[in-house]
C-alpha cells in the first residue's frame, strides 16, 4: 500500500495497492496481479481522481519522456505520452512553433492532454487539444497496439480523446503545431465591473483576439473582474529580455492561507491592480503560465487541501446560470482568488467524453472545509444541472453518477472501449449504481 | 565542442546529462544494455539537437569486461578521441537478498564496482598520454559509510570512491580530471519502489545539472545536492561503538 500518489489538489487522499512504471514505449504494459485494475498516471496535474485508482494500481508514464520526430517545416511533432508540454515548448518555440492548445500549466503530459482533451484560452478560435491530434498509439492490457487517427481505428480515436485514460495507455502522440514569429505575446487587459459588461467585452475580444480569459472576483455577486486578451506577437525589431524566476512553497502548510478575510483582500488588490492602458508585449511563459512560477503552489491550501470546480453552461443560459453561480459562491464566502471565466467556441470536440462544448466555463478552487464545502458544491451542481451544463472530469473529485450522465449523455458509447483492466477513482464513482 | 562517452546512458541521471550536453553542442557516444531503450534515446537526442552533432550508440553488457576496450575504440571511431567519460551504470541491490546469497553479493559488487574499475582504468590510460580529459563517475553517499540497510551497495560504491582517489592522485601529473559524484536520494526508476519521497530527494534533472557544472569546473568530489556533504560528515563522525547500534 502506498499513499504517495496524489493529484494536483491532493484530494481525495487515497492509497494504491501497486505503483507501476512502464519502462519504455516498446515495452510491455506492466499490469497489477489478478483482476486488479490500473490507470495511467502522468505528471499529476489533473485534479481529483481521474488519475487515481484507490486500492488498485496506477501506471506511471514518466519514463516515456522521449521525442520521436519533429518536422520543422510543417510544424508537426511526435513524442511519447509522458513528455511534458514544457519540454515541447523548449524544443519548438525557438524554431517558430507553439503547441496548438495549452492549459494553464506547462507541466502536463501530452498523454494527459489527449486523455482529458484539454482546452486553453484560445478555445473559441482553435478548439481543444484533440482537434490538433493527428494520431496516437494506444497500448491495451492484452498487449494490442492500436494506431488511432480519424482514418484508422477512428472509433478508438474518438473514445480515447477525452477518454480519461480508460481505453489503454497512450504511448505516443503526433500533433500539429501553431506557427509563431517569436516567443512573445501581445496582450491587453480590460477591467469590467459587472457580468453584463463582461459579456459585451468578451464578445468583442473574441472577435479580435485568439486568446481570451477573464479573472473574476468570486466574493462579489455582480461579477467584477479583468479580461486578458492576447495574441502571438508579430515579428519584432527588438525583443524584450525575459528571465524566468523560480519560487516555491517549500513545505506543506498546516493551515490554509485562504480564508474569507484573505480572500476578500486578495480579490480587492487583484481587481485594483494597475493595468497597462495599451497593448503590451509579454513573454509567453508569464502570459500562459503565471502559476507555474511558484512551485508547489497547491500547498497554500494546507493539509486539508482543496477542491477545484469547473463547469460549462450552454450559451443560451450562460448569463443567467453564471449570475446564479456567482450569487451562490459570493454568498458562501468560500471560493478563492483563482476564479477563471472563459467562453468556449463552436468547434466540435473530437472525443466521445470531451468536456469542451459551446458555452461559458467557470473554474475556481475551494479550500476544503469539509461538509460545508461539499454542500456548496452540491448547490452549484443543481444550478449547472438545471441549466443543462456539465462538470469537467479532469478537475473533479466528487461528482455523482447522475451528474456525470446528465453532462455526458454519450457516456454509454464509451463503454465498449474501456479496457477491462483499466479503471479510476472517478470512473468507479460515476459508474456506481444510482440509489 | 567535446566528445563525451556515457556508460549506462539510458539511466535517468545519464539521460538528463546527455540532454544538457547535447544542448551545449557536444558529441555523444552512448553505451547501454537495452538496444530498444538506446535507440529511443538516440532518436530523442537527434530530434532535440539543433546543430551538426554526432550521436552514436553501442549496446553492451558492462559486466563483460572484455568488451570495454573495444567500446572505447568504437567511441573514438564514431566521435574522434574522447574528452569526457561519464560512468553512470549501476544497480541498487536488494540488501536482504544479498545477505542470503554470496553469488548475488558478488554479482552486485561486479556491476557496481569492478566494471567501473575496469572502465576507468582504460579511460585513464587513454587520457594519460593526451594529458587532458575528464573521468566522471557516479558514486553514492552510500559509499561513505557502511550501514546495515545497504552495505553491499555501499561497499561497492566505497571501493569505487577509494579507487578514484588513487586514480586522481596518479592522474594529477597528467592534468586529467577524476571526478567522483556522490548523489544522495534520487527519484529514478532504480528507486521507484520506495514510497513517500521527502525533502532529501532530488530529481534526475537536478543531479544532471550538478554533474554538468562539476565537469565544467573540473571538480574532484561533489555531493549532489551540496547538503549531503554535511549530512555525510555527521554520519562519518559518529563513533563506531555508537554507530553499530543505529538502525540506519
Amino acid at each position: 500500500m502506498r499513499d504517495d500518489i496524489k493529484s494536483w489538489n491532493r484530494l481525495p487522499a487515497v492509497r494504491h495497492q501497486h505503483v507501476l512504471d512502464i519502462q519504455a514505449r516498446t515495452a510491455c504494459l506492466p499490469l497489477p496481479p489478478g483482476k486488479e485494475t490500473c490507470i495511467p498516471f502522468g505528471n499529476g496535474r489533473s485534479y481529483g481522481d481521474v488519475c487515481l485508482n484507490p486500492d488498485a494500481a496506477v501506471i506511471r508514464t514518466r519514463a516515456l519522456d522521449h521525442m520521436i520526430a519533429f518536422d520543422r517545416e510543417r510544424g508537426r511533432i511526435t513524442c511519447e505520452g509522458g513528455v511534458i508540454l514544457a519540454d515541447i515548448l523548449d524544443l519548438v518555440t525557438p524554431q517558430g512553433w507553439f503547441p496548438p492548445v495549452t492549459p494553464g500549466t506547462r507541466f502536463v503530459t501530452v498523454g494527459g492532454c489527449v486523455a482529458n482533451d484539454v482546452h486553453g484560452k484560445n478555445h473559441h478560435d482553435t478548439g481543444s487539444f484533440g482537434n490538433h491530434v493527428r494520431s496516437f498509439e494506444l497500448l491495451r492490457s492484452d498487449g494490442q497496439r492500436l494506431i488511432c487517427s480519424t482514418e484508422q481505428n477512428a472509433d478508438w480515436f474518438a473514445a480515447t480523446i477525452g477518454g480519461l485514460g480508460l481505453t489503454g495507455l497512450i504511448t505516443q502522440v503526433t500533433f500539429d503545431l501553431l506557427p509563431i514569429a517569436n516567443p512573445f505575446m501581445v496582450t491587453q487587459a480590460y477591467r469590467f465591473s459587472t457580468l453584463d459588461e463582461f459579456w459585451h467585452l468578451n464578445a468583442r475580444a473574441e472577435r479580435e483576439w485568439p486568446y481570451t480569459v477573464a479573472w473574476i472576483d468570486c466574493t462579489r455577486q455582480n461579477g467584477r473582474g479583468i479580461l486578458f486578451a492576447g495574441q502571438h506577437a508579430p515579428p519584432q525589431p527588438e525583443l524584450p529580455v525575459w528571465k524566468s524566476r523560480h519560487r516555491t512553497v517549500p513545505v506543506d502548510l498546516p493551515f490554509s492561507c485562504i480564508n474569507s478575510l484573505s480572500l476578500k483582500a486578495f480579490n480587492e488588490i487583484y481587481y485594483r491592480q494597475k493595468l497597462p492602458r495599451d497593448r503590451y508585449v509579454a513573454h509567453y511563459v508569464p502570459y500562459f503560465y503565471p502559476l507555474d512560477a511558484i512551485e508547489n503552489l497547491n500547498r497554500i491550501y494546507g493539509t486539508k487541501a482543496f477542491y477545484q470546480y469547473q463547469c460549462v453552461l450552454p450559451p443560451q443560459v450562460s448569463a443567467d446560470g453564471l449570475a446564479e453561480l456567482m450569487r451562490q459562491i459570493s454568498r458562501s464566502g468560500m471560493g478563492s482568488f483563482l476564479a477563471v471565466l472563459k467562453t468556449f467556441g463552436t468547434r466540435p470536440a473530437m472525443g466521445t467524453l470531451s468536456f469542451p462544448r459551446p458555452g461559458a466555463t467557470l473554474a475556481l478552487d475551494f479550500p476544503n472545509m469539509g461538509e460545508k464545502t461539499l454542500q456548496l458544491l452540491n448547490r452549484l451542481d443543481s444550478v449547472v444541472a438545471s441549466a443543462g451544463g456539465a462538470l469537467y472530469p479532469a478537475k473533479d473529485a466528487r461528482m455523482s453518477a447522475a451528474m456525470f450522465r446528465r453532462g455526458f449523455p454519450q457516456w454509454e458509447k464509451m463503454l465498449p472501449f474501456v479496457d477491462p483492466r483499466f479503471s479510476s477513482g472517478f470512473w468507479s464513482r460515476v459508474n456506481e449504481p444510482e440509489g | 565542442m567535446s566528445n563525451i562517452v556515457i556508460f549506462g546512458a539510458t539511466s535517468a541521471i545519464a539521460t538528463a546529462c546527455a540532454r544538457d550536453w547535447l544542448a551545449a553542442g557536444h558529441n555523444l557516444f552512448l553505451v547501454g544494455r537495452n538496444a530498444d531503450k538506446l535507440e529511443i534515446m538516440r532518436t530523442d537526442l537527434m530530434v532535440r539537437s539543433t546543430q551538426k552533432q554526432t550521436i552514436a550508440t553501442a549496446t553492451a553488457d558492462l559486466n563483460d569486461f572484455s568488451t570495454h576496450e573495444a567500446l572505447y575504440a568504437q567511441a573514438a571511431q564514431a566521435l574522434g578521441a574522447p574528452d569526457i567519460v561519464l560512468v553512470a551504470h549501476g544497480s541498487l541491490p536488494d540488501q536482504k537478498a544479498c545477505e542470503a546469497s554470496v553469488e548475488l553479493t558478488m554479482q552486485e559488487i561486479r556491476t557496481n564496482a569492478l566494471s567501473v574499475i575496469s572502465l576507468t582504468t582504460l579511460a585513464a590510460n587513454l587520457f594519460e598520454p593526451q594529458r587532458e580529459g575528464t573521468i566522471a563517475v557516479i558514486g553514492s553517499v552510500a559509499g561513505d559509510r557502511g550501514r546495515q540497510s545497504n552495505y553491499v551497495y555501499g561497499a561497492a560504491k566505497g571501493m569505487v570512491d577509494i579507487f578514484l582517489q588513487g586514480l586522481r592522485n596518479r592522474m594529477a601529473k597528467a592534468s586529467v580530471t577524476v571526478l567522483t559524484i556522490k548523489p544522495g536520494f534520487v527519484d529514478t526508476p532504480m528507486t521507484a519502489h520506495i514510497p513517500t519521497k521527502g525533502v532529501l530527494w532530488s530529481t534526475p534533472g537536478q543531479i544532471g545539472q550538478g554533474i554538468i557544472q562539476a565537469v565544467k569546473r573540473k571538480r574532484n568530489v561533489v555531493y549532489l545536492p551540496w547538503f549531503w556533504r554535511i549530512i555525510m560528515l555527521i554520519i562519518r563522525s559518529i563513533p563506531e561503538a555508537i554507530f553499530r547500534k543505529l538502525a540506519l
